[in-house]
């Protein structure tokens, strides 16, 4: 594991997610949400597992941001007023990123260096699914199910009521 | 120097605060989204880097949650931006502070 490769990826996956947190204009903040997730995946690929990075890449830039993006131009004409900084959010973050940091960098048993390790193979991932992982699989495959009428049914225009 | 597990750990909690940040300070629903889909970004980073880093050989425990957790955002991202959709046809904003018929 290369540490000059895990600095980049790092300050590059937290400047875009700063962006996407902070940019006053919506369709920008879509498309660092975007570089973030690509960060991620990069890590991702970093730590050994190519699929889950892939997987990352084709839903999160594939699909996800996409669908910010249409969301965004479907509800285009609301005002983006930035408004005052909300103070209160902004002090519980500090707050909760301390504890984390404290409980982290407090932890001696954390300080390990990765174990080498055979490559986790597809074949591998495939067959893990479909044995132990098999009625996991299929409950994600009803909720997805689920998810789909359920958005159908909430964007649907009931043309009834008016 | 190859990097040890807290700074992936720590990394990883940045990238929780920012998310948290966004969901907790913009006042725009889809902000909100975009910062719920980067705290769950930040917990399957923790799951992959807890498996990369934990006792070999094992069974891939920690790829398979990240999966499904990648499938199950997909689903919770869906529902939500439809429902960004649904208060924008209903309100005209998707402004959450003026969302509050529901307030006493």
């Amino acid at each position: 594991m290369n540490s000059a490769a895990f600095v980049i990826i790092a300050i590059l996956t937290l400047a875009a997610a700063l962006a996407a947190a902070s940019l006053p204009k919506l369709i920008h903040a879509a498309l660092s949400f975007a570089v973030a997730f690509i960060g991620v995946a990069a890590f991702y690929f970093l730590l050994g597992a190519e699929f889950v990075g892939l997987v990352q890449v084709f839903v999160y830039v594939g699909a996800v941001a996409v669908l910010i993006v249409f969301t965004i131009l479907l509800t285009r004409r609301d005002v983006q007023g930035t408004g005052k900084p909300n103070w209160g959010g902004a002090i519980i973050t500090i707050a909760v990123f301390g504890g984390l940091l404290w409980a982290i960098l407090k932890t001696p048993s954390l300080s390990v260096a990765a174990p080498q390790i055979e490559a986790l193979t597809v074949k591998r991932i495939g067959g893990v699914l479909m044995t132990d992982y098999v009625w996991p699989l299929q409950c994600v495959g009803l909720l997805l199910t689920a998810a789909l009428i359920g958005a159908l049914i909430l964007v649907m225009e009931n043309r009834d009521e008016g | 120097m190859t990097p040890t597990l807290q700074l992936f750990l720590v990394v990883s909690a940045a990238l929780f605060c920012i998310g948290l940040l966004a969901a907790l300070s913009r006042r725009h629903a889809i902000f909100i989204l975009i910062g719920i889909e980067l705290m769950l970004a930040a917990a399957n980073l923790n799951f992959i880097a807890f498996w990369r880093f934990g006792p070999h050989p094992q069974p891939p425990t920690g790829v398979m949650i990240a999966i499904f957790s990648i499938a199950i955002a997909a689903a919770e991202a869906v529902v939500g931006l439809a429902m960004v959709i649904a208060v924008y046809r209903h309100f005209r904003t998707t402004d959450v502070d003026q969302l509050g018929q529901l307030k006493g």
